[in-house]
């Protein structure tokens, strides 16, 4: 499936028209040195000969250089995309939290005045441009209330490192590092012995290899993990999310402000987003409220909470689920915009930027990013899927 | 005769519901608030010529950034154009624009829909790949890219959002032909001896086109807000016509010092906008599609 979005991507930025050479040059005065430059972007070979050189590519990581300023792609890409990642994970979180918030209280008050007024808040969040919520968010809460600031991740000189341990210099050459790696790697041969006696199952000839396996595979990567880290004299552990990169640092100061950085952005997607949650709970809690077996939970005298939170929500949360990963798709479409609101250093907005200079390979890169991403959500939704839903098996 | 039959119970079909919208309860005064809502602005767009107190695009240096006031009700913006007589004239673009899209949408994906799901076997199964890498993919992105390598204007930005909506159309029609299909009524048809194109446009189409209204209504509204979202990223139609989207894009730098007039009326005339289509979809498919609400 990404091979195909890969490919009508391609298409649509090659050929449909424009011509980034164009941009290097004030007027058409000079063929020669526009052929030289179009030779020099690769633009001079069939479209046939591009299409396989950047596919070619993309299985190396490589995603072309930009035709802009002659950098990487791949390096812009993806020092913008845990920017993109962490806006995402936020929004859908609140998202969510709204939704099924107020989806819980539509269906217990159903055909009830507050159940209409969700209703329209359903609605309204539906028809309402992403990129105005944020603007009035902005409008109140930077402009006018100065609580929050304007745009940005955080202040330049404080962008949170991430977690550094210093390690000591290897002694003892390779060799004594992969001795030692092996205690690594039978720590969870161990364990899982000791879980198929627990178990009580037998010690099959399949089960020890798996274990062995194991083991081998984890002495191996302890062992080049290590040996890479102890050559650099440090480990160093950044993912380029603020938030948890301030966590890993140890610094609540960095976490708080990268909150607050973070705030008006996540809570405008999110709202926007919830409407959907809001309508899906509503109709499955109203469903699932009347089983038998939340009848029965009330019977026993639970709490009105725990039932509807513990007991219905369980099973009510299923379709979410699904439609978390189907909307994921809609929010990041939503985050190009957000990210442009709030000059969020994301992967939108450097999609917008580069529009404008007509980028093709950047283009190309962040558009087919945004599909990867897209897809191991998906991959992800349908995994946590089988494993909250005890009917469907991997 | 044949052909009187299906318009008869085609009109039968339409015409009570619109008698009755008001007795259908919640969902019938959506509709009718829907549709108040978009002929009220479609009205306005109409006629903006003679409602306009001032020339929405002359530029006034002298009359920069004013707030609201007597002499202009919604404030003026940084050309010194008069605000309310933008927001009565801005809405023509994005109207065209989602006109235009929304047919475009239907005149791809109905026929696709009905052909792969009607033909099936390889034919359908390359359609559905196709259209689900498509659907999968954010709307947005794919309208920019496709916008930014069109260029502007308005029969651009309507192909390129009515291309990124039509595997939504695809997806609605090949599920409910599949389910069609298997009817009784098409299976005596076929046994009766009655041509492939006389069943698909004759049997099946017909009942079909309540699914495509409920989608399109929808999907008017959601060509109105990625056509505001084009113009935010600056793939908009250009500047001499008043639009509301340029409006925002525009206010956005100046909401920075404060001057929220700017960006308010001209967000508020979208959300109406599409709030109104999406009353109608909403209500609409509520009464002519209960199972799709399920």
């Amino acid at each position: 499936m990404i091979f195909i979005l890969m490919t009508m991507v391609f298409a649509i930025v090659r050929i449909l028209p424009g011509d980034p050479v164009l941009l290097h040059f004030e007027k058409r005065e000079n063929p020669a040195a526009m052929e030289a430059m179009r030779r020099r972007l690769g633009l001079d070979k069939p479209l046939w000969a591009q299409y396989f050189d950047y596919i070619g590519g993309l299985f190396r990581g490589d995603l072309g250089k930009s035709m802009k300023d002659y950098t990487p792609v791949s390096e812009h890409i993806f020092s913008a995309f845990p920017a993109t990642l962490e806006l995402a994970i936020f929004s859908i979180v609140i998202a969510v939290l709204i939704g099924i918030f107020l989806g819980v209280e539509a269906s217990k008050a159903y055909n009830r005045p507050l159940d209409h007024l969700l209703r329209i808040f359903g609605i309204v969040t539906y028809a309402i441009p992403v990129f105005f919520l944020g603007m009035i968010f902005l409008m109140i809460f930077a402009v006018m209330l100065h609580w929050l600031p304007a745009g940005g991740r955080i202040y330049p000189t404080i962008e949170p490192v991430g977690l550094i341990v210093p390690l000591s210099q290897p002694q003892g050459g390779f060799y004594t590092h992969l001795l030692f790696s092996a205690i690594a790697g039978v720590i969870p041969f161990a364990v899982c012995l000791v879980y198929f006696k627990a178990k009580e199952k037998r010690m099959t000839r399949k089960r020890i290899a798996t274990s062995f396996v194991l083991f081998v595979v984890i002495w191996m990567l302890w062992t080049i993990i290590g040996w890479h880290y102890m050559s650099i004299g440090a480990i160093r552990i950044q993912t380029g999310m603020y938030t948890i990169d301030s966590l890993l640092e140890g610094s609540i100061f960095k976490l708080v402000q990268s909150l607050r950085y973070l705030l008006l952005p996540a809570l405008t997607l999110g709202i926007v987003l919830s409407g959907v949650f809001l309508r899906l709970t509503r109709s499955n809690m109203f469903e699932t409220l009347r089983l038998d077996f939340v009848t029965a939970a009330r019977a026993r005298g639970l709490k009105e909470s725990t039932v509807t939170y513990t007991y219905a929500l369980r099973n009510a949360f299923l379709p979410v689920l699904t439609m978390m990963g189907l909307q994921f798709a809609a929010l990041l479409g939503g985050a190009v915009l957000t990210e442009t609101t709030f000059s969020w250093p994301g992967l939108g907005r450097y999609l917008v930027e580069r529009i404008s200079f007509r980028d093709y390979t950047a283009i190309q890169g962040a558009v087919v990013l945004f599909g990867v991403f897209v897809s191991i959500v998906s991959l992800v939704v349908d995994l946590l899927y089988a494993y909250l839903d005890p009917r469907i098996r991997l | 005769m044949n052909k009187q039959v299906t318009k008869k119970s085609m009109l039968s079909r339409f015409i009570p519901f619109i008698g009755s919208l008001a007795k259908r309860g919640i969902a019938g005064w959506l509709v009718i608030v829907g549709a108040v809502l978009v002929a009220g602005i479609v009205f306005m767009t109409t006629f903006s010529a003679y409602l306009t107190p001032h020339n929405p695009s002359a530029i006034h240096p002298e009359n920069i950034l004013l707030p609201p006031s007597a002499q202009f009700p919604l404030g003026t913006n940084d050309l010194g154009q008069d605000m309310l007589s933008r927001v009565i004239a801005g809405g023509s673009t994005m109207l065209q624009v989602a006109v235009l899209s929304v047919f475009i949408c239907v005149v791809l994906g109905v026929p696709m829909g009905l052909f792969a799901s009607y033909v099936g076997g390889v034919a359908d199964r390359l359609f559905c790949l196709v259209m689900d890498s498509a659907y999968a993919f954010p709307g947005l992105v794919l309208a920019i890219a496709i916008s930014a390598m069109l260029g502007t204007g308005v029969v651009n930005m309507a192909l390129s959002i009515g291309v990124v909506y039509v595997p939504s159309y695809f997806r609605v029609i090949r599920s409910q032909v599949l389910s069609i299909k298997e009817m009784v009524y098409v299976e005596a048809a076929k046994t009766a001896g009655a041509k492939r194109r006389t069943i698909l446009f004759k049997y099946i189409l017909p009942n079909v086109v309540p699914s495509i209204v409920v989608v399109a209504t929808v999907n008017f509204a959601d060509a109105i807000l990625t056509a505001a979202g084009l113009t935010f990223v600056g793939l908009g139609v250009s500047i001499d016509i008043p639009d509301w989207g340029w409006d925002l894009t525009n206010g956005r730098r100046l909401l920075l010092s404060g001057n929220w007039w700017v960006i308010t009326f001209p967000g508020i005339m979208i959300i109406l906008l599409a709030l109104g289509f999406t009353f109608m979809g909403e209500g609409l498919s509520e009464i002519l599609n209960p199972r799709l609400e399920q």
